[in-house]
Protein backbone atom coordinates (compact mmCIF):
# COMPACT_ATOMS: atom_id res chain seq x y z
CA UNK A 1 0.00 0.00 0.00
CA UNK A 2 1.20 3.49 -0.79
CA UNK A 3 0.66 6.45 1.48
CA UNK A 4 3.02 9.23 0.57
CA UNK A 5 0.63 12.13 0.75
CA UNK A 6 1.30 12.95 4.40
CA UNK A 7 4.97 11.99 4.44
CA UNK A 8 6.33 14.14 1.67
CA UNK A 9 5.03 17.67 2.13
CA UNK A 10 7.10 20.19 0.16
CA UNK A 11 7.18 23.87 1.01
CA UNK A 12 3.92 25.74 0.49
CA UNK A 13 5.02 28.14 -2.31
CA UNK A 14 6.28 25.29 -4.49
CA UNK A 15 3.03 23.41 -3.95
CA UNK A 16 1.05 26.48 -4.97
CA UNK A 17 3.27 26.84 -8.04
CA UNK A 18 2.72 23.21 -8.99
CA UNK A 19 -1.07 23.49 -8.67
CA UNK A 20 -0.99 26.81 -10.54
CA UNK A 21 0.79 25.20 -13.47
CA UNK A 22 -1.63 22.27 -13.49
CA UNK A 23 -4.69 24.52 -13.41
CA UNK A 24 -3.34 26.78 -16.17
CA UNK A 25 -2.77 23.76 -18.39
CA UNK A 26 -6.33 22.51 -17.81
CA UNK A 27 -7.80 25.89 -18.72
CA UNK A 28 -5.66 26.17 -21.85
CA UNK A 29 -6.65 22.65 -22.94
CA UNK A 30 -10.37 23.33 -22.61
CA UNK A 31 -10.41 26.63 -24.41
CA UNK A 32 -8.13 25.48 -27.25
CA UNK A 33 -11.08 24.65 -29.51
CA UNK A 34 -12.98 27.91 -29.24
CA UNK A 35 -16.00 26.94 -31.30
CA UNK A 36 -16.65 23.73 -29.44
CA UNK A 37 -16.02 25.39 -26.06
CA UNK A 38 -18.52 28.14 -26.84
CA UNK A 39 -21.04 25.49 -27.92
CA UNK A 40 -20.63 23.64 -24.62
CA UNK A 41 -20.98 26.82 -22.56
CA UNK A 42 -24.26 27.57 -24.33
CA UNK A 43 -25.36 23.96 -23.72
CA UNK A 44 -24.70 24.36 -20.00
CA UNK A 45 -26.72 27.60 -19.98
CA UNK A 46 -29.56 25.56 -21.51
CA UNK A 47 -29.26 22.94 -18.73
CA UNK A 48 -29.97 25.71 -16.23
CA UNK A 49 -32.97 26.75 -18.30
CA UNK A 50 -34.37 23.19 -18.34
CA UNK A 51 -33.88 22.88 -14.56
CA UNK A 52 -35.71 26.14 -14.02
CA UNK A 53 -38.56 25.10 -16.31
CA UNK A 54 -39.82 22.82 -13.54
CA UNK A 55 -40.43 25.81 -11.27
CA UNK A 56 -41.99 27.66 -14.19
CA UNK A 57 -44.41 24.76 -14.84
CA UNK A 58 -45.24 24.49 -11.13
CA UNK A 59 -46.19 28.17 -11.02
CA UNK A 60 -48.25 27.72 -14.13
CA UNK A 61 -50.45 25.49 -11.94
CA UNK A 62 -50.36 27.29 -8.58
CA UNK A 63 -49.72 30.81 -7.25
CA UNK A 64 -47.97 29.71 -4.05
CA UNK A 65 -45.66 26.72 -3.76
CA UNK A 66 -44.98 25.43 -0.26
CA UNK A 67 -46.14 28.86 0.99
CA UNK A 68 -43.79 30.88 -1.23
CA UNK A 69 -44.31 33.07 -4.27
CA UNK A 70 -42.54 32.70 -7.64
CA UNK A 71 -39.83 35.29 -6.95
CA UNK A 72 -39.11 33.71 -3.55
CA UNK A 73 -38.72 30.20 -4.94
CA UNK A 74 -36.63 31.65 -7.78
CA UNK A 75 -34.40 33.20 -5.10
CA UNK A 76 -33.87 29.75 -3.54
CA UNK A 77 -33.18 28.30 -6.99
CA UNK A 78 -30.72 31.11 -7.82
CA UNK A 79 -28.78 30.75 -4.58
CA UNK A 80 -28.69 26.96 -4.79
CA UNK A 81 -27.72 26.78 -8.45
CA UNK A 82 -24.97 29.42 -8.11
CA UNK A 83 -23.56 27.41 -5.20
CA UNK A 84 -23.86 24.05 -6.93
CA UNK A 85 -22.29 25.14 -10.21
CA UNK A 86 -19.35 26.80 -8.41
CA UNK A 87 -18.79 23.67 -6.31
CA UNK A 88 -19.19 21.49 -9.40
CA UNK A 89 -16.61 23.50 -11.37
CA UNK A 90 -14.16 23.39 -8.46
CA UNK A 91 -14.37 19.73 -7.40
CA UNK A 92 -17.27 18.08 -9.27
CA UNK A 93 -14.87 15.81 -11.16
CA UNK A 94 -13.92 13.95 -7.95
CA UNK A 95 -16.88 11.78 -8.95
CA UNK A 96 -14.51 10.30 -11.52
CA UNK A 97 -12.42 8.83 -8.69
CA UNK A 98 -13.70 5.27 -9.40
CA UNK A 99 -12.33 5.48 -12.95
CA UNK A 100 -8.96 6.58 -11.60
CA UNK A 101 -9.04 3.77 -9.02
CA UNK A 102 -9.93 1.15 -11.63
CA UNK A 103 -7.33 2.30 -14.14
CA UNK A 104 -4.57 2.60 -11.53
CA UNK A 105 -4.16 6.34 -12.20
CA UNK A 106 -5.03 7.01 -8.57
CA UNK A 107 -2.08 4.89 -7.44
CA UNK A 108 0.14 7.12 -9.54
CA UNK A 109 -1.27 10.18 -7.77
CA UNK A 110 -0.41 8.65 -4.42
CA UNK A 111 3.21 8.32 -5.49
CA UNK A 112 3.59 12.00 -6.37
CA UNK A 113 4.76 14.42 -3.66
CA UNK A 114 1.46 16.33 -3.57
CA UNK A 115 -1.67 15.48 -1.55
CA UNK A 116 -3.87 13.05 -3.51
CA UNK A 117 -7.04 15.10 -2.99
CA UNK A 118 -5.31 18.20 -4.30
CA UNK A 119 -4.21 16.37 -7.44
CA UNK A 120 -7.63 14.86 -7.92
CA UNK A 121 -9.30 18.27 -7.61
CA UNK A 122 -6.90 19.96 -10.03
CA UNK A 123 -7.12 17.07 -12.50
CA UNK A 124 -9.94 18.87 -14.29
CA UNK A 125 -11.93 22.11 -14.15
CA UNK A 126 -15.04 21.97 -16.27
CA UNK A 127 -15.10 25.58 -17.32
CA UNK A 128 -18.01 24.91 -19.68
CA UNK A 129 -20.18 24.80 -16.56
CA UNK A 130 -19.72 28.57 -16.29
CA UNK A 131 -22.65 28.63 -18.71
CA UNK A 132 -24.95 27.14 -16.11
CA UNK A 133 -23.50 29.48 -13.46
CA UNK A 134 -24.31 32.42 -15.72
CA UNK A 135 -27.91 31.27 -15.96
CA UNK A 136 -28.10 30.93 -12.16
CA UNK A 137 -26.74 34.46 -11.75
CA UNK A 138 -29.43 35.82 -14.08
CA UNK A 139 -32.15 34.07 -12.04
CA UNK A 140 -30.59 35.27 -8.78
CA UNK A 141 -30.35 38.88 -9.95
CA UNK A 142 -33.93 38.89 -11.26
CA UNK A 143 -35.37 37.26 -8.14
CA UNK A 144 -33.45 39.49 -5.72
CA UNK A 145 -34.93 42.56 -7.39
CA UNK A 146 -38.48 41.17 -7.31
CA UNK A 147 -38.70 39.40 -3.95
CA UNK A 148 -39.28 42.62 -1.93
CA UNK A 149 -36.22 42.18 0.27
CA UNK A 150 -35.86 44.73 3.04
CA UNK A 151 -32.14 45.44 2.67
CA UNK A 152 -29.86 45.78 5.69
CA UNK A 153 -26.03 45.63 5.67
CA UNK A 154 -26.25 42.15 7.22
CA UNK A 155 -28.50 40.91 4.40
CA UNK A 156 -26.24 42.36 1.71
CA UNK A 157 -23.35 40.53 3.35
CA UNK A 158 -25.35 37.31 3.57
CA UNK A 159 -26.30 37.51 -0.12
CA UNK A 160 -22.63 37.94 -1.06
CA UNK A 161 -21.37 35.12 1.16
CA UNK A 162 -24.13 32.56 0.60
CA UNK A 163 -23.19 31.32 -2.91
CA UNK A 164 -19.59 30.83 -1.77
CA UNK A 165 -20.59 29.11 1.47
CA UNK A 166 -23.03 26.96 -0.51
CA UNK A 167 -20.28 26.07 -2.96
CA UNK A 168 -18.10 24.93 -0.05
CA UNK A 169 -20.99 22.80 1.24
CA UNK A 170 -21.38 21.16 -2.19
CA UNK A 171 -17.61 20.63 -2.43
CA UNK A 172 -17.80 18.84 0.93
CA UNK A 173 -20.69 16.67 -0.29
CA UNK A 174 -18.79 15.83 -3.50
CA UNK A 175 -15.64 14.83 -1.64
CA UNK A 176 -17.36 12.95 1.18
CA UNK A 177 -19.53 10.89 -1.19
CA UNK A 178 -16.73 10.24 -3.69
CA UNK A 179 -14.87 8.59 -0.83
CA UNK A 180 -17.46 5.81 -1.03
CA UNK A 181 -15.66 4.52 -4.11
CA UNK A 182 -12.71 3.44 -1.97
CA UNK A 183 -15.07 0.72 -0.76
CA UNK A 184 -17.51 0.36 -3.69
CA UNK A 185 -15.90 0.91 -7.07
CA UNK A 186 -19.21 0.50 -8.91
CA UNK A 187 -21.11 2.62 -6.44
CA UNK A 188 -20.67 6.04 -8.08
CA UNK A 189 -24.37 6.50 -8.47
CA UNK A 190 -24.88 6.46 -4.70
CA UNK A 191 -23.04 9.77 -4.65
CA UNK A 192 -25.44 11.22 -7.23
CA UNK A 193 -28.32 10.96 -4.78
CA UNK A 194 -26.56 13.43 -2.47
CA UNK A 195 -24.71 15.64 -4.96
CA UNK A 196 -27.25 16.07 -7.77
CA UNK A 197 -30.11 15.13 -5.44
CA UNK A 198 -28.87 17.71 -2.95
CA UNK A 199 -28.76 20.32 -5.70
CA UNK A 200 -32.31 19.50 -6.85
CA UNK A 201 -33.72 19.61 -3.34
CA UNK A 202 -31.81 22.69 -2.19
CA UNK A 203 -33.49 24.81 -4.84
CA UNK A 204 -36.96 24.05 -3.44
CA UNK A 205 -38.82 25.39 -0.39
CA UNK A 206 -38.25 22.79 2.33
CA UNK A 207 -41.88 23.14 3.42
CA UNK A 208 -42.88 20.72 0.65
CA UNK A 209 -40.84 17.82 2.08
CA UNK A 210 -41.83 15.53 4.88
CA UNK A 211 -40.07 15.59 8.22
CA UNK A 212 -37.59 12.76 7.64
CA UNK A 213 -36.38 14.13 4.28
CA UNK A 214 -36.15 17.65 5.72
CA UNK A 215 -34.17 16.64 8.78
CA UNK A 216 -31.78 14.47 6.78
CA UNK A 217 -31.04 17.22 4.26
CA UNK A 218 -30.63 19.81 7.02
CA UNK A 219 -28.60 18.07 9.70
CA UNK A 220 -26.84 15.18 7.91
CA UNK A 221 -26.37 16.51 4.37
CA UNK A 222 -26.66 20.28 4.96
CA UNK A 223 -28.42 21.15 1.69
CA UNK A 224 -30.95 23.38 3.50
CA UNK A 225 -28.18 25.89 4.26
CA UNK A 226 -27.54 26.44 0.54
CA UNK A 227 -30.85 27.84 -0.71
CA UNK A 228 -33.89 27.58 1.55
CA UNK A 229 -32.57 28.82 4.90
CA UNK A 230 -30.51 31.78 3.61
CA UNK A 231 -33.49 32.77 1.45
CA UNK A 232 -35.63 32.88 4.61
CA UNK A 233 -33.08 35.18 6.25
CA UNK A 234 -32.99 37.45 3.19
CA UNK A 235 -36.78 37.60 3.04
CA UNK A 236 -36.98 38.20 6.78
CA UNK A 237 -39.32 35.28 7.25
CA UNK A 238 -39.38 32.82 10.10
CA UNK A 239 -39.16 29.17 9.20
CA UNK A 240 -42.77 27.95 8.90
CA UNK A 241 -41.45 24.66 10.25
CA UNK A 242 -40.13 26.22 13.45
CA UNK A 243 -36.34 26.11 13.05
CA UNK A 244 -34.77 28.99 15.05
CA UNK A 245 -34.04 32.03 12.89
CA UNK A 246 -30.33 32.16 13.76
CA UNK A 247 -29.99 28.88 11.90
CA UNK A 248 -30.93 30.71 8.68
CA UNK A 249 -27.82 32.85 9.10
CA UNK A 250 -25.41 30.00 9.85
CA UNK A 251 -24.68 28.83 6.29
CA UNK A 252 -21.03 30.01 6.33
CA UNK A 253 -20.37 28.29 9.67
CA UNK A 254 -22.02 25.09 8.49
CA UNK A 255 -19.86 25.27 5.35
CA UNK A 256 -16.67 25.25 7.45
CA UNK A 257 -17.99 22.37 9.53
CA UNK A 258 -18.97 20.41 6.42
CA UNK A 259 -15.53 20.96 4.89
CA UNK A 260 -13.87 19.67 8.08
CA UNK A 261 -16.08 16.58 8.16
CA UNK A 262 -15.48 15.90 4.46
CA UNK A 263 -11.73 16.13 5.04
CA UNK A 264 -11.99 13.63 7.86
CA UNK A 265 -14.09 11.24 5.76
CA UNK A 266 -11.58 11.50 2.91
CA UNK A 267 -8.64 10.71 5.23
CA UNK A 268 -10.46 7.71 6.67
CA UNK A 269 -11.25 6.45 3.17
CA UNK A 270 -7.70 6.96 1.99
CA UNK A 271 -6.37 4.97 4.93
CA UNK A 272 -8.69 2.14 3.89
CA UNK A 273 -7.62 2.24 0.27
CA UNK A 274 -5.70 -0.80 -0.86
CA UNK A 275 -5.89 -0.36 -4.64
CA UNK A 276 -8.08 -2.05 -7.20
CA UNK A 277 -5.54 -4.80 -7.83
CA UNK A 278 -4.58 -3.38 -11.19
CA UNK B 1 -4.86 0.64 -47.22
CA UNK B 2 -8.08 2.68 -47.11
CA UNK B 3 -11.07 0.42 -47.57
CA UNK B 4 -14.40 1.87 -48.62
CA UNK B 5 -17.39 0.11 -47.10
CA UNK B 6 -19.42 -1.60 -49.82
CA UNK B 7 -21.70 1.09 -51.21
CA UNK B 8 -25.33 0.26 -51.65
CA UNK B 9 -24.93 -3.03 -49.83
CA UNK B 10 -28.35 -4.73 -49.75
CA UNK B 11 -29.92 -4.68 -46.29
CA UNK B 12 -29.42 -8.02 -44.62
CA UNK B 13 -32.22 -9.31 -42.46
CA UNK B 14 -31.80 -10.31 -38.85
CA UNK B 15 -32.77 -13.96 -38.22
CA UNK B 16 -34.78 -14.54 -35.05
CA UNK B 17 -32.10 -16.77 -33.54
CA UNK B 18 -29.45 -14.08 -34.00
CA UNK B 19 -31.77 -11.43 -32.57
CA UNK B 20 -32.40 -13.56 -29.49
CA UNK B 21 -28.69 -14.24 -29.00
CA UNK B 22 -27.90 -10.52 -29.26
CA UNK B 23 -30.67 -9.63 -26.82
CA UNK B 24 -29.32 -12.22 -24.39
CA UNK B 25 -25.84 -10.77 -24.74
CA UNK B 26 -27.20 -7.28 -24.10
CA UNK B 27 -28.90 -8.58 -20.97
CA UNK B 28 -25.81 -10.42 -19.73
CA UNK B 29 -23.48 -7.51 -20.38
CA UNK B 30 -25.37 -5.27 -17.98
CA UNK B 31 -26.14 -8.00 -15.46
CA UNK B 32 -22.49 -7.99 -14.38
CA UNK B 33 -22.85 -4.59 -12.72
CA UNK B 34 -24.92 -5.46 -9.66
CA UNK B 35 -23.51 -2.82 -7.34
CA UNK B 36 -24.15 -0.20 -10.01
CA UNK B 37 -27.77 -1.34 -10.35
CA UNK B 38 -28.29 -1.06 -6.61
CA UNK B 39 -26.67 2.37 -6.45
CA UNK B 40 -28.71 3.56 -9.43
CA UNK B 41 -31.93 2.33 -7.87
CA UNK B 42 -31.13 4.18 -4.66
CA UNK B 43 -30.55 7.43 -6.55
CA UNK B 44 -33.71 7.00 -8.64
CA UNK B 45 -35.66 6.51 -5.43
CA UNK B 46 -34.24 9.64 -3.76
CA UNK B 47 -35.09 11.71 -6.84
CA UNK B 48 -38.54 10.10 -6.87
CA UNK B 49 -39.21 11.30 -3.33
CA UNK B 50 -38.24 14.87 -4.28
CA UNK B 51 -40.34 14.79 -7.48
CA UNK B 52 -43.36 13.48 -5.60
CA UNK B 53 -42.98 16.16 -2.90
CA UNK B 54 -43.15 18.83 -5.60
CA UNK B 55 -46.28 17.33 -7.17
CA UNK B 56 -48.03 16.81 -3.82
CA UNK B 57 -47.34 20.44 -2.92
CA UNK B 58 -49.18 21.39 -6.12
CA UNK B 59 -52.32 19.38 -5.36
CA UNK B 60 -52.33 20.73 -1.81
CA UNK B 61 -52.97 24.14 -3.42
CA UNK B 62 -55.33 23.02 -6.16
CA UNK B 63 -57.65 20.98 -3.96
CA UNK B 64 -56.55 17.39 -4.39
CA UNK B 65 -56.16 16.99 -8.14
CA UNK B 66 -54.22 18.56 -10.97
CA UNK B 67 -54.70 17.95 -14.71
CA UNK B 68 -56.69 14.79 -13.94
CA UNK B 69 -54.15 13.33 -11.49
CA UNK B 70 -55.06 12.59 -7.90
CA UNK B 71 -52.60 11.79 -5.12
CA UNK B 72 -52.20 8.08 -5.90
CA UNK B 73 -52.00 8.69 -9.63
CA UNK B 74 -49.22 11.22 -9.10
CA UNK B 75 -47.37 8.67 -7.01
CA UNK B 76 -47.87 6.06 -9.73
CA UNK B 77 -46.57 8.51 -12.34
CA UNK B 78 -43.49 9.29 -10.23
CA UNK B 79 -42.52 5.68 -9.55
CA UNK B 80 -43.33 4.51 -13.07
CA UNK B 81 -41.24 7.30 -14.60
CA UNK B 82 -38.35 6.74 -12.17
CA UNK B 83 -38.47 3.01 -12.92
CA UNK B 84 -38.33 3.71 -16.67
CA UNK B 85 -35.30 6.05 -16.53
CA UNK B 86 -32.81 3.24 -17.04
CA UNK B 87 -35.15 1.13 -19.18
CA UNK B 88 -35.61 3.77 -21.88
CA UNK B 89 -32.11 5.23 -21.28
CA UNK B 90 -33.34 8.79 -20.76
CA UNK B 91 -29.78 10.02 -20.30
CA UNK B 92 -28.73 8.79 -23.75
CA UNK B 93 -26.00 6.42 -24.85
CA UNK B 94 -22.95 6.75 -27.05
CA UNK B 95 -21.69 3.17 -27.63
CA UNK B 96 -22.38 3.28 -31.35
CA UNK B 97 -20.67 6.67 -31.73
CA UNK B 98 -17.66 5.26 -29.92
CA UNK B 99 -17.43 2.41 -32.44
CA UNK B 100 -17.65 4.89 -35.28
CA UNK B 101 -14.86 6.97 -33.76
CA UNK B 102 -12.55 3.99 -33.26
CA UNK B 103 -13.36 2.53 -36.65
CA UNK B 104 -14.76 -0.68 -35.12
CA UNK B 105 -17.94 0.13 -37.01
CA UNK B 106 -16.27 -1.31 -40.13
CA UNK B 107 -16.29 -4.71 -38.44
CA UNK B 108 -19.98 -4.30 -37.54
CA UNK B 109 -20.79 -3.36 -41.13
CA UNK B 110 -18.95 -6.40 -42.45
CA UNK B 111 -21.14 -8.76 -40.40
CA UNK B 112 -23.87 -10.57 -42.34
CA UNK B 113 -26.49 -9.01 -40.05
CA UNK B 114 -28.49 -5.85 -40.34
CA UNK B 115 -26.62 -3.22 -38.32
CA UNK B 116 -29.60 -1.26 -37.04
CA UNK B 117 -31.71 -4.30 -36.13
CA UNK B 118 -28.85 -6.07 -34.38
CA UNK B 119 -28.18 -2.97 -32.25
CA UNK B 120 -31.91 -2.80 -31.55
CA UNK B 121 -31.89 -6.45 -30.40
CA UNK B 122 -28.96 -5.77 -28.08
CA UNK B 123 -30.69 -2.68 -26.72
CA UNK B 124 -33.90 -4.61 -26.02
CA UNK B 125 -31.81 -7.09 -24.01
CA UNK B 126 -30.31 -4.22 -22.05
CA UNK B 127 -33.77 -2.78 -21.43
CA UNK B 128 -35.12 -6.15 -20.26
CA UNK B 129 -32.36 -6.34 -17.67
CA UNK B 130 -33.08 -2.75 -16.60
CA UNK B 131 -36.75 -3.59 -16.02
CA UNK B 132 -35.77 -6.13 -13.39
CA UNK B 133 -32.65 -4.52 -11.97
CA UNK B 134 -33.65 -0.87 -12.00
CA UNK B 135 -37.41 -0.81 -12.41
CA UNK B 136 -39.20 -3.24 -10.17
CA UNK B 137 -37.81 -2.30 -6.77
CA UNK B 138 -38.35 1.51 -6.84
CA UNK B 139 -41.84 0.86 -8.16
CA UNK B 140 -42.77 -1.62 -5.42
CA UNK B 141 -41.04 0.33 -2.65
CA UNK B 142 -42.30 3.73 -3.81
CA UNK B 143 -45.80 2.41 -4.38
CA UNK B 144 -45.92 0.74 -0.96
CA UNK B 145 -44.65 3.83 0.86
CA UNK B 146 -46.45 6.57 -1.04
CA UNK B 147 -49.51 4.97 -2.65
CA UNK B 148 -50.22 3.43 -6.01
CA UNK B 149 -53.22 3.37 -8.27
CA UNK B 150 -53.52 0.20 -10.28
CA UNK B 151 -54.87 0.70 -13.78
CA UNK B 152 -58.39 -0.73 -14.00
CA UNK B 153 -59.08 -0.20 -17.66
CA UNK B 154 -58.64 -3.54 -19.49
CA UNK B 155 -57.20 -1.90 -22.62
CA UNK B 156 -54.62 0.00 -20.57
CA UNK B 157 -53.61 -3.12 -18.64
CA UNK B 158 -53.29 -5.20 -21.79
CA UNK B 159 -51.33 -2.52 -23.65
CA UNK B 160 -48.97 -1.56 -20.79
CA UNK B 161 -46.24 -4.07 -21.69
CA UNK B 162 -46.36 -3.29 -25.44
CA UNK B 163 -46.22 0.43 -24.55
CA UNK B 164 -43.04 -0.07 -22.50
CA UNK B 165 -41.53 -2.12 -25.33
CA UNK B 166 -42.37 0.53 -27.92
CA UNK B 167 -41.05 3.25 -25.59
CA UNK B 168 -37.69 1.46 -25.69
CA UNK B 169 -37.88 1.22 -29.50
CA UNK B 170 -38.68 4.95 -29.88
CA UNK B 171 -35.84 5.78 -27.50
CA UNK B 172 -33.48 3.43 -29.37
CA UNK B 173 -34.38 4.92 -32.74
CA UNK B 174 -33.70 8.45 -31.43
CA UNK B 175 -30.38 7.47 -29.83
CA UNK B 176 -29.36 5.62 -33.01
CA UNK B 177 -29.88 8.81 -35.01
CA UNK B 178 -27.96 10.97 -32.53
CA UNK B 179 -25.08 8.45 -32.53
CA UNK B 180 -24.95 8.48 -36.32
CA UNK B 181 -23.78 12.08 -36.04
CA UNK B 182 -20.41 10.53 -35.23
CA UNK B 183 -19.97 9.77 -38.93
CA UNK B 184 -19.79 13.51 -39.59
CA UNK B 185 -18.34 15.00 -36.36
CA UNK B 186 -15.59 13.51 -34.19
CA UNK B 187 -17.04 14.39 -30.79
CA UNK B 188 -20.79 13.93 -30.33
CA UNK B 189 -20.93 15.40 -26.81
CA UNK B 190 -22.57 18.56 -28.15
CA UNK B 191 -25.43 16.89 -30.07
CA UNK B 192 -25.83 14.35 -27.24
CA UNK B 193 -26.15 17.07 -24.58
CA UNK B 194 -28.79 18.86 -26.63
CA UNK B 195 -30.65 15.59 -27.19
CA UNK B 196 -30.63 14.64 -23.49
CA UNK B 197 -31.72 18.13 -22.45
CA UNK B 198 -34.62 18.26 -24.87
CA UNK B 199 -35.74 14.73 -24.06
CA UNK B 200 -35.59 15.22 -20.29
CA UNK B 201 -37.75 18.30 -20.53
CA UNK B 202 -40.26 17.10 -23.12
CA UNK B 203 -40.62 13.37 -22.32
CA UNK B 204 -42.33 14.05 -18.99
CA UNK B 205 -39.42 13.03 -16.80
CA UNK B 206 -39.27 16.17 -14.69
CA UNK B 207 -42.99 16.86 -14.50
CA UNK B 208 -45.95 15.24 -16.37
CA UNK B 209 -46.56 16.72 -19.81
CA UNK B 210 -50.25 17.28 -18.91
CA UNK B 211 -49.17 19.95 -16.40
CA UNK B 212 -47.27 21.97 -19.02
CA UNK B 213 -48.68 25.27 -20.28
CA UNK B 214 -50.35 24.76 -23.67
CA UNK B 215 -47.51 26.11 -25.82
CA UNK B 216 -45.02 23.73 -24.20
CA UNK B 217 -47.43 20.80 -24.48
CA UNK B 218 -47.87 21.48 -28.20
CA UNK B 219 -44.10 21.69 -28.59
CA UNK B 220 -43.65 18.40 -26.70
CA UNK B 221 -46.13 16.50 -28.86
CA UNK B 222 -44.47 17.82 -32.01
CA UNK B 223 -41.48 15.65 -30.97
CA UNK B 224 -41.27 11.87 -30.40
CA UNK B 225 -40.16 12.40 -26.79
CA UNK B 226 -43.45 12.07 -24.85
CA UNK B 227 -43.85 8.64 -26.47
CA UNK B 228 -40.72 7.32 -24.83
CA UNK B 229 -41.74 8.02 -21.22
CA UNK B 230 -45.03 9.84 -20.75
CA UNK B 231 -46.93 7.30 -22.89
CA UNK B 232 -46.37 4.17 -20.73
CA UNK B 233 -46.92 6.34 -17.62
CA UNK B 234 -50.26 7.47 -19.07
CA UNK B 235 -51.40 3.85 -19.34
CA UNK B 236 -50.28 3.06 -15.79
CA UNK B 237 -51.88 6.14 -14.22
CA UNK B 238 -55.16 5.84 -16.11
CA UNK B 239 -54.61 9.07 -18.05
CA UNK B 240 -55.26 7.17 -21.24
CA UNK B 241 -57.95 4.47 -21.28
CA UNK B 242 -59.82 2.39 -23.83
CA UNK B 243 -59.51 3.79 -27.35
CA UNK B 244 -57.17 6.49 -26.06
CA UNK B 245 -54.84 3.76 -24.79
CA UNK B 246 -54.97 2.06 -28.20
CA UNK B 247 -54.28 5.43 -29.81
CA UNK B 248 -51.26 5.95 -27.54
CA UNK B 249 -49.72 2.65 -28.56
CA UNK B 250 -50.57 3.25 -32.24
CA UNK B 251 -48.78 6.60 -32.08
CA UNK B 252 -45.76 4.94 -30.47
CA UNK B 253 -45.73 2.36 -33.26
CA UNK B 254 -45.95 5.04 -35.93
CA UNK B 255 -43.08 7.04 -34.39
CA UNK B 256 -41.01 3.85 -34.00
CA UNK B 257 -41.38 2.92 -37.66
CA UNK B 258 -40.79 6.47 -38.90
CA UNK B 259 -37.68 6.99 -36.76
CA UNK B 260 -36.24 3.56 -37.58
CA UNK B 261 -36.77 4.25 -41.30
CA UNK B 262 -35.07 7.63 -40.94
CA UNK B 263 -32.21 5.92 -39.12
CA UNK B 264 -31.75 3.49 -42.03
CA UNK B 265 -31.74 6.35 -44.50
CA UNK B 266 -29.10 8.27 -42.57
CA UNK B 267 -27.05 5.11 -42.00
CA UNK B 268 -27.06 4.40 -45.76
CA UNK B 269 -25.72 7.90 -46.46
CA UNK B 270 -23.17 7.57 -43.67
CA UNK B 271 -21.76 4.24 -44.85
CA UNK B 272 -21.47 5.55 -48.42
CA UNK B 273 -19.02 8.18 -47.22
CA UNK B 274 -17.28 5.98 -44.64
CA UNK B 275 -13.62 5.31 -45.34
CA UNK B 276 -11.77 3.38 -42.69
CA UNK B 277 -8.02 3.90 -42.53
CA UNK B 278 -5.80 0.86 -42.22
CA UNK B 279 -6.46 -2.59 -43.49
Amino acid sequence: MVETSSRASPAAPSVARAYGAVIRSRVAAQTAYRGSFAFEVVGQFAIGLVDFSEIYVVFHQVRAFGGFRFAEVALMFGLATCAFTLGDIAVGHVERLPDYVRSGQFDAMLLRPLPALGQLVTSDFSLRRLGRFAFALVVLAASVSRAHIHWTPARVGLLAVTPVAGAVIFCAIFVATATVSFWLVEGTEFANAFTYGGNYLSSMPFTIFDRAVRSFFTFVVPAAFVGYLPALALLGRDDPLGLPSWLSWSGPLVALLAAAVAGLVWRTGLRHYVGAGS
Amino acid sequence: MPVAAQPGRPAVALPAAAALALARAGFARWATYRQAALAGMFTNTVFGVIKLSVLLAIIKQTGGTVAGYDRDQLSTYVWMSQALIAVVAVFGSSDLAQRVRTGDIAVDLARPLDLQLSWLATDLGRAAYAVFARGVLPMVLGGALFGFSFPTDPAAVALLAPAVLLAVVVSFACRFLVNLAAFWVVEIRGPLTIYVLTTNLLCGLIIPVQLFPTWLKVLAYATPFPWLLQAPCDLATGQSRGWAAAGTVAAQLAWSLALLALGRLVLARATRKLVVQGG
